[in-house]
């Protein structure tokens, strides 16, 4: 009798009302694969291409092959400018980590006359327009004599560098309680005991985030290196220069490989972090 | 010079201490014994200088005047890592990035003690949380982490440990435990307990001693029964439970006591207990001290005659009476109710009673209402 009449006022839903239910569910996980779908083309298309038997220009697909992969260093200067580039990214990312971090602490923690000043200036090489930037640095380097090259570049690094660095770091230490300090000293830790065992391992990884950006900002950089590299070549600067004769493919085998690197760093690091929570 | 002050002992003298801020005073004048061993409380509300007196004794406020001594050595400079002396945080400051067994092993380890796994293992059975020495601070409870903070504190057995409202973020059932756990632990270990709290059944469930703070300065020092029988000021009066303060004039004397004159009415008022400075007094009861009769019963002691009931509030165990007396005023009266039911009704016309002993008597120039406004409830940030 009770399922009869159950049965009697269900309402069947219409069709078109169950669509639009279906959309308003799926309608995030639609989005997203558009999203990342438009985000990976490129690097999918870049992964596809290391593996073009291209000879001269990679622009047209001609067929597997694994000789790319086998030989990343084939295509005449391409491993020497990646060499170049390595190194000035890890001279720019230690010293601007280095100087960043001292900045950071200088500004995040101590109260001094020209902070706000300092705070202003710090933000100027963020905002200007890098080939501003690295006009200027050339005409300076000109001024006191200092001919382009690999360590004039690695200055022209640091210096965009350490505004970077600083606002990470910064805002690491603005998060950390200070009674977490206090709490220290009044365990028996002196300054550098405390520094040492609960600041620096509390910040750390704001310091790690700010040396990866750092690295990553340097290793990418075209406008400022063209200034001031001279005759040097670096890896952006190789991929441009190729650009207008066709980009040999262990250019796209030497990207795949930065960017499964940097896919595995994360992946480590999560994995990492996931297990220390536990 | 390092060793002499981290090896400390005795008493804890605070001389004439004040701290400034530009124009305002938190601490003004202070001066304190605390004795070794015992249970101290500052007790006060938001902004009293309580937290900010507890800070400069551990050193992390340098005092602007006065000076600090434990035993008989000067501690007023030394830093907060060369004295004898431990802090259980308000919001527990465990180190987050440490396990539970190293947070507690962090201050052996910095004087580079032996037998640091013995030691902590030892405070963890002590606040019975041995399972949870490779946790991270963030896995823990709140009952658990302040537990935690306080096995860190107590591990390096300091000569004075200083609690910071330990017990405010923890709900009122977990707060009630750690009260007697607390007390426990400190007759356990035998250490100089001073705890900073606004919570006046907190001080007074836990300290042997508690000074009552207002505005940088100490109203009242005692044991909690002698502030609550025999307060001296209006402020103590009010904050530590609720008083019935009605103004009087002393009109004479009779052997041991005062004769106070109340709207009229005679009353007798211990001299032991009177604390006015001319004849002007109020004339203070508390709430639970008092009878209610009817006109009819005799009644001894002391008699205020002309009462009406205004109001009758049944609350189990006691009951609520607000009595209403010729010169206007209301009284609170508390009745145990030890016969079951409420015996008055409102509208009763009645007298209140009570044993002369119990009055205390305040100066009459105060502010009767001082202390009463206060939300002890607020957590503060000095």
């Amino acid at each position: 009798m009770s399922q009869k009449i159950k049965d009697a006022t269900i309402p069947t839903i219409p069709l078109g009302a169950r669509i639009q239910r279906w959309v308003g569910r799926n309608l995030i996980k639609i989005y997203a694969f558009i999203a990342f779908t438009y985000l990976f083309i490129p690097v999918a298309y870049t992964f596809a291409f290391s593996f073009n038997d291209s000879g001269k220009s990679n622009l047209i697909w001609k067929g597997f092959t694994l000789d790319n992969w086998k030989n990343p260093c084939g295509a005449p200067e391409v491993c020497n400018a990646l060499g170049n580039s390595i190194k000035i990214g890890l001279l720019a990312t230690i010293f601007s980590t280095i100087l960043g971090t001292m900045i950071a602490f200088a500004i995040g923690r101590h109260k001094f006359k020209g902070r706000s000043t300092s705070n202003l200036l710090i933000f100027l090489p963020m905002a200007t327009p890098e080939i501003v930037l690295g006009a200027s640095l050339l005409s300076l380097f000109l001024v006191f004599k200092i001919n382009p090259g690999f360590w004039p570049t690695v200055i022209a690094h640091i210096v965009f560098c350490i505004s970077f660095v600083v606002v990470t770091v910064k805002a690491r230490i603005a998060s950390l309680d200070p009674r977490l300090e206090q709490a220290a000293m009044d365990l028996y830790a002196n300054e550098f005991q405390t520094f040492r065992r609960v600041t620096l391992p509390l910040v750390a990884p704001g310091i790690a985030g700010a040396a990866l950006l750092a690295f990553s900002l340097s290793f990418d950089d075209f406008i400022i290196t063209n200034f001031n590299s001279g005759t040097l070549t670096t890896f952006p600067k190789f991929i441009y220069v190729s650009a207008a004769r066709g980009i040999p493919a262990q250019a796209n085998v030497i990207g795949s490989a930065m960017f499964f690197l940097a896919l595995a760093i994360v992946i480590v690091g999560q994995l990492v972090n996931r297990r220390r929570v536990r | 010079m390092v060793k002499a002050s981290i090896e400390a002992r005795g008493d804890l003298r605070l001389t004439r201490l004040t701290k400034t801020y530009g124009d305002f005073t938190a601490v003004d004048d202070l001066s304190l014994t605390i004795p070794k061993g015992s249970f101290f409380a500052l007790l006060g509300p938001s902004g009293c200088g309580k937290t900010t007196t507890l800070r400069m004794i551990a050193g992390l406020e340098e005092p602007t005047a006065g000076s600090i001594h434990l035993g008989e050595t000067d501690i007023t400079t030394t830093k907060p890592y060369q004295r004898p002396i431990n802090t259980v945080f308000q919001n527990y400051a465990l180190f987050p990035h440490l396990t539970i067994f190293e947070n507690i092993a962090f201050g052996l380890r910095r004087r580079g003690k032996s037998d640091v796994k013995e030691a902590v293992e030892k405070v963890l059975n002590l606040v019975e949380l041995p399972h949870l020495a490779q946790r991270k601070p963030t896995q823990l409870s709140g009952g658990q982490q302040q537990r935690i903070a306080l096995a860190r504190a107590i591990v390096n057995r300091p000569a004075l440990l200083l609690l910071d409202e330990p017990l405010g973020a923890l709900d009122l059932k977990l707060r009630r435990q750690m009260q007697i756990e607390l007390k426990w632990i400190q007759k356990e270990v035998g250490l100089t307990f001073v705890h900073v709290t606004h919570d006046q059944e907190e001080a007074m469930t836990m300290a042997d001693t508690i000074a009552v703070m207002n505005e940088g300065q100490i109203e009242q020092m005692g044991s909690p029964a002698d502030l609550y029988d025999n307060p001296e000021t209006a402020y103590v009066a009010n904050f530590l439970g609720q008083s019935n303060l009605i103004k009087g004039t002393i009109s004479g004397n009779d052997g041991d006591s005062q004769i106070v004159d109340l709207y009229g009415q005679k009353i007798s008022l211990p001299k032991s207990r009177s604390h006015a400075v001319d004849n002007s007094t109020y004339a203070g009861i508390r709430p639970e001290k008092f009878r209610i009769s009817l006109l009819e019963t005799p009644v001894k002691g002391n008699v205020l005659s002309g009462g009406k009931i205004e109001d009758v509030s049944y609350i189990g165990v006691s009951t609520q009476y607000q009595v209403e007396m010729p010169w206007g005023q209301e009284l609170m009266v508390f009745e145990q109710n030890d016969d079951g039911v409420a015996p008055f009704k409102k509208g009763d016309a009645v007298n209140i009673s009570w044993e002369p002993t119990f009055t205390f008597g305040l100066r009459g120039d105060e502010d009767a209402t001082a202390g009463s406004e206060v939300a002890p409830e607020v957590l503060d940030e000095e």
